[in-house]
């Protein structure tokens, strides 16, 4: 528990702070990998990700897509890229903005597809074009699923971005790794907090961010109105649903 | 190539360390999220709890618990012990969701027809919510394996990764091939592992075959 | 008037829905589409909105071949009321049936007010205009679907079995509301449901259909229960029971009433039977009421 005692010393010392290698510094630098791949990731995922839930089609390329990128050990990945691609800012991002896309893309499907398909119908019969479809039904009540696919991407993309303190020259991996190398373990510990931290501080934001989304007169966790009596078991497959991430609390 | 031949010995030893260490805690998770599924299916302001709980360890980053994890423990830092309890966290936390839905996923009528045949609570559990509770978990379970093998290669870094040795050996030396080894062997454990799962679940969930795949 | 001509519909799985068929349904009357699943009767009803299109044979609603015709702007042209209401779970109840006015361009609060005015005609209580299908029962939310339905004032109206979720005692409310909102709206009715019963209830024509869309019996309530053309029908309507076939029996109800029993016994209803001789009464539909009173009977 020393530890724990020491790193919170280290991290309540204003010095530490200030300078290329201080935490504000570090903090800043993982935000910026984080938000630049997670940006990207929603330019390519979005679009797509609202294609293949509207018109039902490309689904099992999302299934497929999805188990590989859970089965693909990221770290090994990751090294992979840069020894062929070299160090630096590009290569960095484009490895982030490759893990970010599937969990993202399988949310945004996952979202589409989990709609009742009786208000879309009906809408379509009511004379809805394909895209007043899209956006009057669809999207809205598939938000909160969809934000629910930009938490797990988020979180694996700090993650990745932590882990990517062996290669990289900035994030809050730093301490993890120089304290790991040095046997520093007080300067590992202060990496551990910060980036556990940072993590919930952003997971509880997306968190708040997807219950505002929840569309009024909608149940939370579903798309259609509470009073369906059947209880449907989701057409959604338990390999896309993103854990623990989804429509809890 | 050339370079696998002349040191599958340490390739396959180290596959055998990168089984051992992500079977356990993928069993512990499954284990572990049984009683708590059923438990949190039940009553909702446990639900609630544990997954927030669970959440808030799932959102922690892998390598920040695995440092964090000897202090914890009280362990040393290279103890086997550090990575297992870890990865058991994460995979409890994965399970979890998954075992509240498929508790859930029993339908009610079911239950109250079980009851109403005679069966007691305890044997209840045991042959029919589990049993019908099955293709959600295996489901789960499926995923939690995967996720499991690919996150121990992370352990690398504080030296207990398993084929995760590859990729900083490979990194240092500067020698791709290495990493790619290493990322083709994680797979294939990955693969055995759900071949095991796909198994039993046909063994054990024979009805669930026809009701189409589970996953 | 809606025209069907030879239209057949092979799925893409290769199914054949509709092979086929030909029907004329007429203007301001309530047709009704009935038989089992697999009949092609709600692929029928979709084709007239083009949400399914015919793979041969041309659709003509007033004389004009709908096949030229802009889906979407066909949709809002015409009334739609399916099953489990397909209301937007996310807009509230004036909302939902403010829809396609709406997407027609009328300003919101002339869509509204008209609004409120179909939940008065549908029977529906204004204070539930604001509240989210959610938290209406099933028998509102099939109402509000209705409202939805009428908004635009179309001439024609499709209803998909729209009454086959719903209990029932709200059913049968229901079914009165559809005869007293066409008795006050004389619109063209295509209605599809699977109840024989309903069919006879709502519809001044019926079609019996059978699996591939093929009509096996046509016409007017009346003509089908007097003359069921072969034994499927009989089966459907349920003449092979004894269920068609009325008898006064000997047991006296009150006043000149004796209890009308069936073939198989069972009890219907019963008949007034003044001086030993059975009432009779007009079978023409505009005599038709949802009054108790036999008003229509007894012309001794």
């Amino acid at each position: 528990m020393n530890f724990f005692a020491d790193a919170f010393a280290y991290i309540l010392d204003p010095a530490h702070w200030a300078g290329d290698t201080g935490i504000a510094q570090r903090i800043a630098d993982h935000l910026l990998y984080t938000g630049l791949s997670v940006g990207i990731a929603l330019l390519i995922a979005v679009p797509l990700g609202l294609l293949i839930g509207h018109t039902g089609r490309g689904r099992s390329f999302v299934i497929g897509l999805t188990s590989a990128a859970r089965a693909l050990p990221t770290f090994g990945f990751l090294l992979f890229i840069v020894l062929l691609a070299g160090l630096g800012l590009a290569p960095l991002i484009a490895v982030l903005v490759v893990l970010a896309v599937p969990p993202l893309l399988a949310g945004v499907y996952a979202g589409i597809e989990a709609v009742d398909r009786q208000p879309v119908d009906a809408a379509r019969a009511l004379g809805m074009s394909e895209w007043q479809i899209l956006g009057r039904v669809e999207i809205p009540l598939g938000l909160p699923l969809m934000l629910g696919g930009l938490r797990s991407a988020t979180l694996q993309v700090i993650a990745t971005a932590t882990v990517a303190g062996y290669v990289a020259q900035g994030g809050l991996g730093r301490y993890l790794i120089e304290g790991l190398a040095r046997r520093d373990y007080t300067l590992a510990v202060v990496g551990a907090v910060l980036v556990a931290a940072l993590a919930l501080a952003i997971d509880g934001l997306l968190a708040v961010a997807q219950k505002l989304v929840q569309p009024r007169g909608v149940s939370r966790g579903r798309a259609r109105p509470a009073s369906t009596r059947e209880r449907r078991s989701s057409r959604v497959p338990a390999i896309i649903r993103t854990p623990t991430t989804e429509g809890n609390l | 190539m050339v370079w696998l031949w002349n040191n599958l010995g340490l390739v396959l030893g180290l596959a055998a360390e990168h089984a051992r260490l992500s079977a356990i805690p993928i069993l512990v998770g499954f284990a572990a999220s049984i009683p708590l599924g059923w438990v949190a299916s039940r009553f909702a302001w446990l639900r609630g709890l544990l997954l927030t709980v669970f959440g808030i360890v799932f959102t922690i980053p892998s390598l920040a618990l695995f440092v964090v994890m000897p202090l914890l423990l009280g362990t040393r830092i290279l103890d086997d012990l550090n990575v297992i309890v870890a990865l058991s966290l994460y995979a409890i936390a994965m399970m979890l969701r998954g075992a509240i839905d498929g508790f859930g996923s029993v339908s009610p009528d079911v239950l109250q027809s079980a009851t109403a045949v005679g069966f007691a609570a305890a044997s209840r559990f045991w042959t029919v919510q589990l049993p019908l509770a099955g293709p959600v978990l295996l489901a789960n379970l499926r995923v939690v394996s995967v996720s499991t093998v690919s996150l121990l290669s992370v352990a690398a870094l504080i030296g207990k990764g398993g084929l995760g040795y590859l990729f900083t050996n490979g990194y240092q030396r500067a020698f791709p091939e290495e990493i790619v080894i290493g990322i083709v062997f994680t797979l294939l454990i990955a693969a055995v592992f759900d071949i095991v799962l796909v198994l039993l679940g046909r063994l054990l969930l024979p009805w669930s075959r026809r009701a189409g795949r589970a996953a | 008037m809606i025209e069907f001509r030879s239209v057949s519909k092979r799925f893409p799985d290769g199914t054949l829905a509709v092979d086929d068929f030909s029907l004329q349904i007429p203007a301001r009357q309530v047709t009704v589409l009935v038989g089992s699943s697999g009949s092609g009767k709600t692929t029928l009803l979709r084709m007239i909105n083009r949400m399914v299109d015919p793979t041969s044979g041309t659709i003509e609603i007033d004389g004009h071949d709908i096949a030229g015709v802009e889906p979407v702007r066909l949709r809002r042209s015409i009334g739609y009321v399916m099953q489990n209401s397909g209301l937007l779970p996310h807009r509230r109840v004036i909302d939902n049936i403010a829809t396609v006015p709406r997407l027609t361009g009328v300003p919101r609060p002339v869509a509204h007010q008209r609004a409120r005015e179909l939940m008065d005609t549908v029977g529906l209580d204004r204070s539930l205009a604001e509240r989210y299908p959610g938290q209406l029962s099933g028998g509102q939310q099939q109402r509000v679907g209705v409202a939805r339905g009428l908004a635009v004032d179309p001439n024609i109206l499709l209803m998909d079995e729209p009454f086959g979720a719903v209990d029932p005692i709200v059913r049968s409310d229901l079914q009165q509301e559809v005869l007293r909102l066409q008795r006050e709206l004389a619109k063209t009715i295509v209605f599809v449901t699977h109840d024989i019963d309903e069919a006879f209830l709502l519809g001044d024509r019926v079609v019996i259909l059978e699996s591939g869309g093929h009509i096996v019996q046509q016409g007017t309530p009346e003509e089908i229960l007097a003359a069921p053309v072969n034994d499927f029908v009989a089966s459907f309507i349920g003449s092979d029971r004894g269920k068609r076939r009325l008898i006064a029996s000997e047991r006296r109800g009150r006043g000149d009433d004796r209890v009308l029993i069936d073939a198989g016994g069972y009890p219907v209803g019963v008949i007034s039977a003044p001086g030993g001789k059975l009432a009779s009464g007009s079978a023409s539909p505009r005599s038709r009421s949802i009054s108790n009173k036999t008003d229509q009977a007894g012309d001794a």
